[in-house]
């Protein structure tokens, strides 16, 4: 049995193989599959999953939304923490 | 005209009503759709490409037992081309490493695997299917070694119930990501079945609260849901979320239906896809209209707070306990037969020695005797 996944800013997660990333033309909308769970993640949220690809570490992309959004990088890097220890909590997420 | 109905987020394709299990509370309705009556792969893969189209995320190959067709893989493929989010419902007893491998393969996103216990003898017996356990729990080995994630969905009942730490203990054993704590729901067999399923109030109460000490214990290693039989419950559930508003279902031979069980209601016609396509069925066949939003409500529903969040709870349910499609759902305590059928649960459930199982089996085809009667 494994153990709880902590993100942490060295993290560098990735969406685990059952849960799928998609762009929903229909309703004009991107959405994250998972079984018997269809989840509409904000535009920030998108912009997040969109940079995990099991390389880019936590920190990293919170140095790159925060360049893009022109905000603080702390309060960044605390947002993305918390949006994705959830999605880790909720077994959307491979750390 | 009305404004069309947003298209569903999930397909459950039930492939065939073949199995090679007896569960007395299939859900599966008491008349089977026969081998020879199956869709081929040719109109699957059609049905696949329409669901596609018209804004269908999700597919749950399903049945009967799905892997019972040779075809599978190749469904699971096209699906996964026509990108959805493929999602396996079996039993598993016929999952080797083969297979495992050709569905892995072929782009399956998930395998939910179905146990009826923890142990091989008491779980055989539910199944109606000697061996069927040890075939499962290498069957789950085998789909995480294939690199599948699983989700073990534990059926529960009176017969098991206190074995629910066991199973909740067995599921983290076997690296599955999510359990479904599912107690039966009583359509189909599983109504037929009821008096023998039903679990008392104290059961599900320890129930409960295993599971939600469980869910705190596992935070972030095992998500478990969980599914209660809401004839305990003050509000009914939101059966499918809502009338033809985010799920359909197709039978073996291709009738589309708003949920399973939905051909136990008299006076709906179903339409095949055979016949006309899906999104025409889904937009505007008069089943789906028929329950379909708050329009159809009577009181209490149609002036209550919840109408938009149960959805007037389950139509099934409401024929099943109220004789009546169109009733408020008896599960939920504004209904004026809520306390007949908490009366029901609790009679039932109390009885000490409960009544055999009527295993689900397909009729058998009569034989013609010349000269008998």
């Amino acid at each position: 049995m494994s153990e709880r996944r902590v993100i942490g800013e060295a993290s560098a997660p990735s969406l685990p193989r059952h849960v799928k990333l998609r762009r929903d033309e229909s309703r004009g909308q991107w959405v994250l599959l998972a079984p018997e769970r269809v989840l509409v993640p904000d535009d920030i949220a998108v912009e997040i999953l969109q940079r995990l690809d099991g390389q880019a570490t936590v920190g990293a992309v919170a140095d790159d939304l925060a360049e893009k959004y022109r905000s603080p990088r702390a309060e960044v890097l605390h947002d993305v923490i918390e949006m994705l220890q959830d999605l880790a909590d909720k077994g959307f997420l491979a750390a | 005209m009305s404004v069309p109905p947003a298209p569903p987020l999930a397909l459950l394709a039930e492939l065939t009503h073949r199995c090679p299990l007896q569960c007395p509370y299939c859900s599966n309705p008491l008349e089977l759709d026969r081998a020879n009556a199956e869709m081929d792969t040719a109109a699957w893969q059609n049905v696949l490409d329409q669901a596609a189209a018209m804004g269908i995320l999700q597919v749950h190959f399903s049945g009967g037992e799905p892997m019972a067709r040779g075809d599978l893989a190749d469904l699971v493929r096209h699906a996964a081309r026509a990108g959805l989010y493929s999602n396996l419902i079996t039993s598993a007893v016929l999952l080797d490493e083969r297979r495992a491998a050709a569905l892995a393969e072929a782009g399956l996103d998930h395998v939910q695997i179905s146990f009826q216990g923890t142990e091989a003898g008491p779980a055989d017996v539910v199944a109606g299917y000697s061996g069927a356990h040890e075939k499962k729990l290498r069957a789950a080995r085998l789909t995480r070694d294939a690199g599948l994630p699983l989700t073990v969905n534990a059926v529960m009942h009176r017969g098991n119930l206190d074995r629910i730490e066991a199973t909740i203990a067995m599921a983290a054993d076997l690296g599955a990501a999510r359990l479904e704590v599912a107690h039966v729901q009583y359509y189909g067999w599983g109504l037929k079945n009821r008096a023998a399923l039903i679990p008392t109030r104290a059961q599900l109460e320890h129930t409960t609260a295993a599971v939600m000490a469980a869910r705190e214990r596992l935070k972030g290693v095992m998500v478990i849901d969980y599914v209660v039989p809401d004839y305990y419950a003050a509000r009914p559930k939101a059966c499918m979320g809502g009338w033809g508003r985010q799920f359909v279902n197709i039978t073996p031979s291709g009738r589309v239906l708003p949920c399973h069980a939905a051909e136990t209601i008299p006076g709906l016609a179903f339409e095949s896809v055979r016949d006309r396509p899906l999104a025409a069925i889904w937009a505007d066949s008069p089943a789906f209209r028929r329950f379909r939003g708050t329009d159809w409500m009577p009181e209490p529903c149609r002036s209550c707070d919840r109408r938009e969040v149960d959805w007037g709870g389950c139509r099934c349910q409401a024929f099943a306990l109220a004789g009546d499609a169109a009733a408020t759902d008896p599960a939920c305590a504004l209904s004026p037969k809520h306390g007949d059928v908490l009366a029901l649960a609790e009679r039932e459930s109390a009885v000490m020695a409960p009544p055999a199982f009527v295993y689900r089996r397909m009729e058998k085809i009569p034989v013609l005797e010349p000269g008998k009667k």
